[in-house]
């Protein structure tokens, strides 16, 4: 969306240099902060809670990334969310076998994923629109289906997975699940000629088109994968909370974009990785943990998480603007000399 | 040269002759729509258009329409504001607060103070866009954050109740003249100037360029960053003043005040014809695909839908009013290149 | 020990045990210090704002140290990340308006374990999730009251509609589902329940919802609003409508709220507790709770402060109180 092009080339390599490093700088500071101002945040208890608190938004910015990073968008994730909390319920109480269950809510998300996909790829339409329109569309399904019915009471060995945790560590049942998941989307972004391609689209999309990227299947396929680990976050949340619910995950759509923005995925395609995003959900994650624990009120953390993101952006363009104009000074006063050298002669 | 639908008609139209011409032209489709959808409501259920049932239309179009007017300068600039509605959340409780600290404030006053407000907020948003250069979609999204929770902070659990607001003021959400609310001229007011000066004036014209075609924009010798910052500033000062008028209309106003509405807005927009890649749309097609929206829920409730279909059925009118639009681009413009969403 | 002296001590042992028995039972007295932590549904909601400063009031008055954290939205999963954070900074006790009765229940289960005592407020979780439930108000008594409210202004006739907060809001759901039954007695026969819309507890949708539904059920007799913020934005829009006089209004509100509108006559009567008490009574529960007097169980009795002495029923619910009924000629004696 923005309209500037001079300096990007700067730009980009002043982010492909340091921003996640950048990143993980914060981080330390984040978790060396944390330690210091309580002696509570680093206990084995505490770091679960904080792992398990943002799961599902971190599940959701996976796809979402690669999504971002060939220059759509999609709005939709949390309303799937919902979509398959509703319908694992409702299967639920209608005593469908869980294990169909869990399948059927996958497939459904997998569905949902294929609408988005089909309007944006096949219709050429705008992927915020639609998914602006999906997101009500989808959230509408789920009142649908569950109206003001709140299903409870899931199998005892399915939500010991939402709250418990993998055995002799501290790491969270869910997360393991966001931690295999982000290992295969990083192989797949950075080690495969998929990545590289998806790169290519966002990068620029005619050439992509040019090029022989089968452009249209690529981004089909992303909005599918967007739309069934949507509904695999909807049934991590079902289980953690032992609650299906129409209106379960309202608004994690914002989240999940601003981590994937802070991730250092850019907005006009092409650029970020997977670690970025991992990164950024940890140092949100971290940061909500020790505002909570500190007691700060809750209306902060929004301001927090607000200007990160606005950071995030605001300061590696600073810096190259910076480097830039630097630069060209430098180069002036080269042409000048350069200019009065040649006069003199 | 601008896309507007008039450069569309010499090309196009073969074939549904009239018909053709006149589903292009979204402003008359939009109003074909709303008189579709009345006559069908009304055969069913008289009471639709019954005096006060209009008056409720009225007034409940009016400020999403009026926000409608800031986001569809956004958006023909192929930018977007996604702060709006925590903008209107904050200058609403500020407008409520004067009136509580401040009794016997004059009422003009208090519109100055929130539009003024409103214009400092977007002043923000501006500058970080434009001399910033972070993508509007990151910097409002950012801002929606920021703001609301400045509300919050500032707020907390309290609220300004209608008791504490003078009748004179409330009067501008229940009064009305020849018929129509005065919340709703106010909107109708702005509307004209808007329609005027996005036409009519080298400033509005210049929206429409940096949309259809940012590099072409630069080279025409438009300042691009002063025209974006300028849109923004002019969507954060209506949306103070909607903010303003959110109180009137509703008397109560608590942290919570238009929490949501962005997407609304958006959706009216884009449903009134302004194409969300930039360059295409008018502000009065805009403003009735707000009043379409509105009819359209109105209808809904008239017709005695449950309420938990409402939100889908909403969804789903925005789908099809986007591909209804992409099925009449590509129709006309058959080979012509294909503009990718870049948000 | 000389004989007097003996008998004086004896007699003052006697007259202290006895005192102790009148005023506390085997009370042991109540511990200060206790570090108490405050989750309402969302901090932004002026009824829970009044709710939670009734709490505070209470941890002043018996020199706890109370605070309040929270939300900012209601989804079910919104408070838990506060009860993990009071487990891990080891509070005394927890009292918290549970957005969702089954959601919280594993979280609160592992403060229980922890030695964290759990009194919830306003909005109950499943019992095993807490040792004590502050009810502001008998759950059935507000459905059959209010429909009783209705029924007497209406005649015992007509359509009337409901408008409740969310759709998910267990506290509405349930006085919802007391109306029903309620209805279902044959001095309702005709009564018919058109419509329940849902206002999100905003003002603004539920104000375009009183509105729609006005439009939509041309013969509306009545409607019940079972919350503060939509019985409010209610009696807004039928205030400045042609609906007024004409459409009966009641349902759960404050008196500062709507006093405007009782003295208008767009509302007749309307109910609620105080807000403040419920918090209030909910520390006292609390403190009692932390300080060994009650484990919850039915039939033991606390003494509560301003509020005189109350027992626990079954399931560990401690009701409050029959609510306030306002009116015309009482509402100016309560300002909440």
């Amino acid at each position: 969306m923005s309209q500037n092009q001079t300096g990007t080339s700067t730009r980009r390599l002043a982010r492909r240099v340091s921003w996640e490093t950048m990143l993980a700088g914060l981080l330390a500071i984040a978790i060396l902060g944390g330690a210091l101002v309580n002696r509570d945040f680093l206990t084995v208890e505490n770091w679960s809670n904080l792992l398990a608190n943002f799961v599902e938004i971190a599940l959701m910015a996976l796809p979402l990334s690669l999504i971002v990073i060939t220059g759509e968008i999609d709005l939709s994730v949390a309303s799937i969310l919902g979509l398959s909390s509703s319908l694992l319920g409702l299967l639920w109480e209608a005593k469908v076998a869980m294990p169909l269950a869990i399948l059927l809510c996958l497939l459904l998300g997998a569905a949902a994923g294929a609408l988005n996909g089909f309007l944006i790829v096949r219709f050429r339409l705008p992927s915020l629109a639609v998914t602006i329109g999906t997101l009500a569309l989808l959230r509408g399904f789920a009142y649908i289906l569950l109206g003001d019915k709140a299903v409870a009471d899931f199998p005892p060995e399915y939500t010991a997975f939402g709250i418990g945790v993998i055995p002799f560590t501290f790491i969270p049942m869910p997360f393991a699940l966001f931690i295999i998941l982000a290992v295969v989307f990083w192989i797949l972004l950075h080690h495969t000629t998929v990545g590289r391609r998806l790169y290519a689209i966002g990068g620029n999309q005619t050439a992509a088109l040019f090029s022989g990227v089968d452009l249209k299947r690529l981004k089909m396929l992303l909005f599918i994968a967007s739309g069934a680990i949507s509904a695999l976050a909807g049934i991590v949340y079902t289980f953690r909370f032992s609650s299906s619910r129409a209106d379960n995950g309202t608004g994690f759509e914002l989240s999940a974009i601003a981590a994937v923005f802070l991730g250092g995925v850019t907005v006009q395609g092409g650029k970020g990785t997977v670690t970025g995003v991992v990164l950024s959900l940890l140092l949100i994650g971290i940061i909500n943990n020790v505002l909570t624990l500190a007691d700060v009120a809750n209306e902060i953390l929004r301001i927090v998480t607000g200007s990160l993101l606005i950071a995030s952006i605001l300061l590696p363009n600073l810096i190259a603007s910076t480097r830039e104009r630097w630069r060209v000074r430098q180069r002036l006063r080269e042409i000048a000399k350069f200019g009065a050298a040649s006069t003199a002669k | 040269m601008f896309p507007t639908h008039k450069n569309e008609f010499k090309s196009g139209s073969t074939g549904l002759g009239w018909l053709n011409v006149f589903l292009r032209s979204r402003e008359a489709s939009l109003v074909l729509l709303i008189a579709v959808l009345t006559t069908v409501t009304t055969a069913l259920n008289p009471r639709f258009l019954s005096p006060q049932s209009l008056k409720d239309l009225m007034l409940n179009v009016s400020i999403i329409a009026l926000l409608v007017l800031g986001q569809t300068v956004i958006i023909l600039m192929r930018q977007i504001d996604l702060s709006i509605s925590s903008i209107v959340g904050i200058t609403a409780f500020l407008s409520g607060t004067l009136f509580l600290n401040h009794p016997g404030i004059p009422s003009l006053v208090v519109v100055a103070i929130a539009i003024l407000a409103g214009l400092l907020l977007g002043a923000i948003n501006a500058a970080l866009i434009a001399w910033g250069k972070i993508p509007a979609l990151i910097t409002t999204l950012g801002t929606l954050y920021i703001f609301r929770g400045a509300n919050y902070a500032w707020v907390h659990g309290r609220q300004v109740n209608a008791a504490n607001v003078p009748g004179s003021f409330l009067a501008i959400g229940t009064a009305t003249f020849l018929g129509i609310p005065i919340l709703t001229w106010i909107v109708l007011i702005l509307l004209v100037i808007f329609a005027i000066g996005l036409r009519q004036y080298r400033a509005g014209r210049e929206y429409y360029a940096i949309g259809s075609n940012p590099t072409a924009a630069v080279l025409a010798g438009i300042n691009v960053s002063r025209r974006i910052a300028t849109g923004f500033a002019i969507s954060g000062a209506i949306a103070g003043l909607a903010g303003a008028l959110w109180l009137a209309r509703f008397g109560t106003v608590d942290a919570t005040a238009g929490e949501g509405i962005e997407l609304t807005v958006i959706t009216s927009t884009v449903v009134g014809g302004v194409a969300i890649t930039g360059g295409v749309g008018t502000v009065v097609g805009a403003v009735l695909g707000a009043l379409l929206l509105s009819v359209f829920s109105s209808t809904l409730v008239f017709l005695r839908v449950p309420s938990f279909w409402q939100q889908a059925f909403q969804g789903a009118m925005l789908l099809l009013a986007i591909a209804l639009d992409a099925y009449l681009a590509h129709r006309h413009a058959m080979r012509s290149r294909v503009k990718w969403s870049h948000v | 020990m000389n004989p007097r002296a003996f008998a004086q001590t004896f007699v003052a042992v006697l007259s202290l045990t006895g005192l102790g028995t009148i005023g506390y039972g085997q009370d042991k007295p109540i511990k200060k210090d206790l570090k108490i932590t405050c989750v309402p549904k969302n901090i932004n909601n002026p009824y829970m704002v009044t709710q939670s400063n009734g709490a505070m009031d209470a941890c002043k008055e018996l020199g706890e140290q109370g605070k309040v954290v929270g939300p900012s939205e209601t989804g079910a999963s919104a408070q838990v990340p506060y009860i993990n954070t009071a487990i891990t900074q080891r509070q005394n006790a927890i009292l918290i308006a549970a957005n969702d009765p089954n959601a919280l229940v594993p979280y609160l289960k592992k403060a229980m374990e922890q030695k964290i005592k759990v009194v919830t407020l306003d909005s109950d979780t499943a019992p095993e999730g807490r040792s004590i439930f502050i009810n502001q108000a008998s759950a059935e008594g507000i459905g059959q009251s209010l429909v009783q409210t209705l029924a007497k202004a209406i005649g015992n006739s007509g359509d009337f509609a409901i408008l409740s907060a969310t759709p998910n809001a267990t506290n509405q759901n349930t006085w919802i589902k007391y109306m029903q039954e309620e209805l279902k007695k044959p001095e309702y026969k005709d009564m018919k329940l058109v419509k329940i819309a849902y206002g999100n507890d905003e003002d603004q949708k539920s104000f375009t919802e009183t509105q729609g539904l006005l439009q939509a059920y041309p013969n509306l007799k009545g409607i019940i609003s079972p919350t503060s913020v939509g019985i409010a934005a209610a009696a807004r829009y039928i205030s400045t409508s042609p609906y007024k006089g004409k459409v009966v209004l009641t349902g759960l509100g404050t008196p500062n709220q709507l006093r405007e509108f009782v003295k208008d006559g767009t509302i007749k009567e309307f109910e609620l507790w105080k807000p403040a008490d419920v918090g209030y009574l909910a520390a006292y529960a609390a403190a009692q709770l932390c300080s060994g007097n009650i484990q919850g169980k039915e039939g033991e009795t606390f003494s509560a402060g301003k509020l005189g002495n109350r027992t626990v029923g079954k399931d560990g619910v401690v009701l409050l109180g029959p609510p306030t009924v306002f009116n015309a000629d009482n509402i100016d004696q309560f300002n909440f």
